[in-house]
């Protein structure tokens, strides 16, 4: 036991170290202005698209249940972050952070009031069904007075300025680690095993006494706190908010992220939640034919990788580390120490 | 007389829906995919009458034929080349799901970039004098459209309960194994109601174009998401269950618009979906199947 905890130990640290090594990178390349303001978005919306797949992956990779109104979610945060940063009168770097954690917190109030009914279906009726209500709140946001219906919210303040792209890009970054750390706990964690066995097997999982019902519910719940928080991120990134922002092809293009990276592997949203928001910019030349191009990958990727690039693996430096000695001295690995981030 | 006229209208837009919410019936009935290309089907189709008819000045009855051949046709394309290889396979069905998406966003760009993203203009194909009872008014396109599917949908039931085509879809919807087995050929199968279903779709999109004048390649959208919702309201895979939603779908959304407020009809099409997911999650008509343990 004690060898598997240092190893545990040693992939916290390498992996903290890595993390701590891609921020100054970044923050560097952002001050010294190689990355200017347009790249500087892009990184942004990384950041944004990776917290939205990684917390549609609880529900969709974990959960085993498909969801196509996870966008909604991202709304309601966005308008409550928005919101109150407009009208709390507070200065912003202290409103901000508030801001979000209380976008998060109306995105999960929504998760509940949506969830409870919602999660008695399963398959394709939970699709259908979460695919009402996120139109739903999209219709309601386009006619109630405090969103300002079609027109959206604007003027809302970014942490960003001309001379500062960095604070932003501290927010996304360290929301996005945050995420990503949160998700990989939860998923070996006792709960997240529980929640796991509910994929496999609901009917065996119900009968070898696992609450079904709280366990959904908690990773949906979890799901939609973080969408919430990403939708807040956006709000304040962007500035302008209107519902048709977070319209159904939203969610299915988070959709999309988690299936192509592989149902069930973290890594996997990460990688493919990067990509997909790079490749459509990096396509722009082609302009009208970037699209076109974007289905074709998608559809091969499905045809000829069913489970997704990653399928349920995670990637894992310590575990490609590992492979990498093995192959030098030539020597089987053992195949253990599974999900190590 | 204004309410029944509503509801006249709402049949009449309702019939549009009901013609394409069979092809998603029948679809998911057959494979269980929720085919999200088949809303562009719809797209298609309109902008095959487009090119006949206003393009080519051919004859109308061409256009039509024109139309629901290409459609049929596109349909089994679609279906070899997308989504044969994953059900062959055994795919999980997210997979199956996503390829549909892909389809789906595929075909929207395709016309995008073939014909423009900007609305075309479709002339008004078939008219004859509005149907005047008492003081009710019926305008000539809802009593074709209504009069069109009510016909189709006969000659669906007819077709799969009586042909032998029909009898080896039900056979290959209840177990595709076993109808195997049998000596039936699930794959022609499969491709024929993918066929049969974008047919459907095809002469919902002429009725639409002469309903509605204008087209564009991202009609097909939010046609093809309420046609779904018909669809899963009258219970996925019955065929009198997808018309019966298409009509109550069409009802519910010219009475909002009426009477509430037209910004609020999707949200009343949706809440209907949810209540009755919840109260009935089969659908209307839908057979429950019970969880095997």
């Amino acid at each position: 036991m004690l060898g598997i905890s240092r190893r545990k130990k040693i992939s916290y640290v390498v992996n903290l170290a890595i993390v701590i090594l891609l921020y100054v990178v970044f923050t560097m390349l952002i001050r010294q202005g190689v990355v200017n303001s347009y790249y500087s978005d892009i990184i942004n919306m990384m950041c944004i698209n990776i917290i939205m797949a990684v917390s549609l992956n609880l529900v969709t990779g974990l959960l085993g249940q498909l969801v196509l109104g996870h966008a909604g979610f991202m709304l309601v945060g966005a308008y409550a972050a928005g919101l109150f940063t407009l009208h709390s009168g507070l200065p912003l770097p202290v409103a901000f952070p508030i801001a979000l954690v209380l976008g998060g917190l109306v995105a999960a109030l929504f998760g509940v009031i949506i969830g409870v009914p919602a999660l008695r279906l399963k398959g394709d009726y939970l699709a259908i069904i979460t695919l009402g209500f996120g139109e739903i709140i999209r219709v309601i946001a386009n006619n109630l007075t405090i969103t300002n219906g079609a027109k959206g919210l604007y003027g809302i303040d970014s942490l960003n300025s001309r001379h500062n792209l960095t604070a932003m890009f501290t927010y996304m970054f360290f929301i996005a680690v945050l995420t990503i750390f949160i998700s990989f706990t939860f998923g070996t964690s006792r709960h997240g095993r529980a929640v796991i066995s509910i994929r496999e097997d609901e009917i065996a999982a119900e009968a070898s006494g696992i609450n079904t019902t709280y366990y959904k519910l908690l990773a949906f719940i979890l799901a939609a706190f973080f969408a919430g928080v990403a939708g807040g991120l956006y709000a304040h990134q962007i500035g302008l908010i209107d519902p048709s922002k977070f319209d159904f092809n939203r969610s299915v293009e988070i959709l999309v992220m988690v299936v192509l990276g592989g149902m069930g592997s973290i890594t996997g949203s990460i990688i493919s939640a990067g990509v997909l928001t790079v490749l459509p910019e990096a396509l722009r030349g082609f302009a009208s034919y970037r699209m076109l191009l974007y289905s074709v990958v998608l559809i091969c990727v499905m045809l000829f990788r069913p489970t997704g690039l990653l399928g349920r693996s995670e990637f894992s430096l310590m575990k490609t580390a590992d492979k990498i000695k093995g192959a030098v001295k030539g020597k089987k690995q053992d195949p253990a120490s599974n999900k190590e981030g | 007389m204004d309410f029944f006229s509503q509801i006249i209208n709402g049949l009449g837009i309702g019939s549009i829906y009901a013609l394409v919410a069979l092809g998603y019936s029948m679809v998911y009935g057959i494979v269980q995919l929720i085919n999200f290309a088949h809303g562009d089907i719809i797209m298609v189709g309109a902008y095959v009458v487009f090119v006949i008819l206003i393009m080519m000045n051919l004859p109308l009855w061409l256009a039509v034929l024109g139309s629901i051949l290409f459609c049929g046709l596109i349909g089994v394309v679609i279906e070899r080349v997308a989504y044969h290889r994953l059900l062959v396979r055994d795919a999980p069905r997210i997979s199956l799901l996503i390829t549909a998406i892909g389809v789906s966003i595929f075909l929207q760009n395709l016309f995008q970039l073939l014909f423009g993203s900007d609305a075309k203009s479709m002339p008004k194909m078939f008219s004859f004098s509005p149907l005047q009872i008492g003081e009710l008014q019926i305008t000539s396109s809802t009593v074709l459209n209504i009069l069109v599917s009510v016909v189709m949908m006969a000659g669906l039931q007819l077709m799969v309960s009586k042909m032998k085509i029909g009898k080896a879809m039900r056979a290959t919807s209840e177990d595709a194994g076993a109808a195997k087995l049998m000596g039936i050929n699930t794959n022609t199968t499969i491709a024929f109601t993918f066929g049969i279903g974008s047919a459907l779709a095809s002469a919902g999109a002429v009725l639409y174009c002469n309903t509605y004048p204008q087209i564009k390649p991202i009609m097909g959208g939010l046609l093809g998401l309420k046609a779904f919702v018909a669809a899963v309201l009258g219970g996925i895979g019955s065929i009198p269950g997808a018309m019966l939603g298409g009509y109550l779908l069409g009802v519910a959304e010219s009475l909002t618009n009426a009477y509430i407020s037209s910004n609020l009809t999707d949200a009343v099409v949706f809440g209907i979906l949810i209540i009755v997911l919840l109260v009935k999650p089969a659908g209307l008509l839908g057979k429950n199947t019970r969880e095997k343990v």
